[in-house]
């Protein structure tokens, strides 16, 4: 089942925001086919067939409280640990091309 | 005079409170303690001196009391603090002094107890031993050139090493259970929903669970009951009343309790040494009265590879929130980068190996064409380790195992092998998936060094695990360490 080529880890290195190296590439490629190759052994267990999946360990659905309105932390807290801020917002680097 | 840092939680709390000795005193002792030894061990990233005399004087002054009041804590660096910073063991929060308290902190300091200071963690808390911490690994009090476990090992060392008699964990596949029995210290892994997450960075939010680390039982469940119970800041936290720890400590009776040991937790993987004192331990347990059973948990093989897909794909998932704009590193922003681009730089600067790992793993194991097979199959693997718990509990009333594989292993010997580093969790992993209780306390040395013995009980029944922990510590009292390297 497993198997992951160099290919495949720079698009998942892509797809999760982190910008590596080509030696970093290599070295994942490689670990990432032994680690797969281990966590594949879950597929042995035949019995999981017809069992309903876990996703949590307390079984609690929505949890609700009264739709009221309360302070937040004050904004000039949060910012100060931003790495940039402007004008009492976050500052973020541009989005769009110049041309857009 | 008595040496203030080798009384136990419950003795220095007890020794405040009859006015024997002042907090500012305790906390003065513990401070000069870290700075005395905390070059060769490591255990912490931050030490708050100020606020940990300011909190003592506000004991001292009857402002503050309580069954812990005046009594010093190591917090794990994962549990925010206001003010103080908070790395996570990791580049990308360098610097970060986050704008409130975790609902832990408040519980702690209107308790009275004494934070001195943050304590070493493998990055983001993945790790088995404290080696993918950013700033440097901390050392084993038992033996400084050997781990001290992971991810908590700045916690269980700073305990080990009389630097605090009490410290926050925090346990996703063993944090708190592995370095508590390579260090020959009490941890325990609430309930999982027993301990409010807020405030505690995530990792894998279905696993994550803060919990008491100590040098004895007592005082782990006098730290238990103060940080627990329900939290409405937490929707994962369970609305009900915490299980009577104290009260199950200090009954220490196991009379008429059957014990289960579980036939899977043993043999290929485990030392010769760690299973020898294990099966004296559960001697041990019989000759205190009682039963012992053996039970068969036949999904529990499956835990681990389960659980390194279901951990990295929530990691993978919590740890998008460090994207250069809110807090943390930014790099690469120099007007020509994209957002996209300086994302991904930061994100590649500011995380470890073994994040990095992790957050691909993650990536893959949730990815189309390949979700069924990994996540999807891990979930159900998930509920079969659960159904396995609930069989086993129908014959005992908790279940035995080593806490840790091995004995602590030299530095640096499993750094560059990621999956003999996860095999240290074989043990401890099963209760996380499960979500039910476990703790780890020390029942002999192999080696010169300590052996975990890990009790495990159904879910809200952490009374249990006090009850048996304490009638065994009473029996095998803890070991120990020699602290020969100290100057």
């Amino acid at each position: 089942m497993a198997e992951i080529t160099r290919t495949e880890v720079a698009h998942l290195a892509r797809l999760s925001r982190l910008a590596l190296d080509d030696s970093e590439l290599d070295q994942l490629a490689t670990q990432l086919d032994v680690i797969l190759g281990a966590v594949a052994k879950i597929g042995e267990v035949t019995d999981a067939t017809d069992v309903k999946p876990m996703t949590h360990a307390v079984p609690i659905e929505n949890v609700m409280r009264p739709d009221e309105v309360r302070p937040s932390l004050p904004r000039e807290d949060v910012l100060v640990m931003a790495p940039s801020a402007e004008d009492g917002r976050f500052r973020v680097p541009r989005i769009l091309d110049d041309e857009a | 005079m008595t040496d203030l840092t080798r009384l136990s939680a419950a003795e220095t709390a007890a020794a405040i409170a009859s006015k024997d000795v002042s907090a500012v005193e305790v906390a003065q002792a513990h401070l000069d303690r870290i700075a005395k030894v905390d070059r060769q061990v490591h255990a912490f990233l931050h030490v708050d001196a100020e606020g940990a005399l300011a909190q003592a004087a506000r004991v001292d002054s009857g402002e503050l009391s309580g069954p812990l009041a005046g009594v010093p804590l190591a917090l794990k660096d994962v549990i925010v603090q206001k003010g103080i910073p908070t790395t996570v063991g990791s580049r990308i929060l360098e610097g970060w002094r986050p704008p409130y308290d975790a609902t832990i902190v408040t519980r702690l300091k209107a308790a009275g107890v004494v934070v001195l200071g943050k304590t070493n963690m493998d990055e983001f808390a993945m790790g088995s031993s404290t080696e993918h911490s950013a700033y440097g690994p901390t050392h084993n009090p038992w033996d400084l050139s050997r781990i001290p476990g992971g991810s908590g090992g700045g916690s269980s060392a700073a305990i080990a090493s009389y630097q605090a008699p009490l410290a926050i964990g925090t346990d996703t596949g063993g944090s708190i259970r592995q370095p508590a029995a390579v260090t020959g210290t009490v941890g325990v892994k609430p309930t999982y929903g027993g301990v409010s997450r807020y405030g505690l960075v995530a990792f894998s939010s279905s696993l994550d669970q803060a919990g008491p680390c100590a040098r004895t039982v007592l005082d782990a469940a006098l730290l238990h009951e103060v940080i627990a119970g329900h939290d409405p800041a937490d929707s994962t936290s369970i609305p009900a009343p915490v299980p009577p720890v104290v009260e199950a400590a200090r009954q220490a009776d196991i009379a008429g309790l059957t014990v289960g040991v579980v036939k899977e937790l043993s043999g290929e993987g485990y030392q010769p040494g760690v299973e020898a004192r294990f099966a004296e331990a559960v001697e041990t347990l019989t000759s205190l009265g009682a039963k012992v059973v053996e039970v068969s948990c036949p999904h529990f093989g499956y835990a681990l590879p389960a659980y390194y897909l279901i951990a990295p794909s929530e990691a993978s998932s919590n740890l998008a929130k460090f994207d250069s704009v809110r807090y943390g590193l930014r790099t690469g922003d120099d007007g020509v980068h994209s957002l996209e681009e300086v994302m991904s730089l930061t994100r590649a600067a500011g995380f470890g190996a073994e994040v990095k790992r992790r957050i691909i793993l993650g990536t893959y194991a949730l990815s189309s064409g390949y979700y069924d097979a990994y996540y999807g199959q891990a979930q159900k693997v998930r509920s079969l380790i659960t159904r396995d718990f609930t069989e086993a509990f129908g014959l005992a009333d908790v279940l035995v195992s080593p806490a840790a594989p091995t004995v602590a292993f030299p530095l640096g010997e499993k750094l560059s092998d990621p999956l003999a580093m996860y095999r240290q969790d074989l043990a401890t992993i099963p209760s996380n998936l499960y979500g039910g209780p476990a703790m780890s306390l020390p029942c002999g040395l192999s080696d010169g060094l300590p052996v975990g013995l890990q009790i495990m009980a159904p879910t809200m029944r952490d009374d249990l695990l006090y009850r048996v922990g304490a009638a065994f510590e009473a029996a095998v009292p803890p070991p120990v360490p020699p602290l020969d390297w100290e100057a």
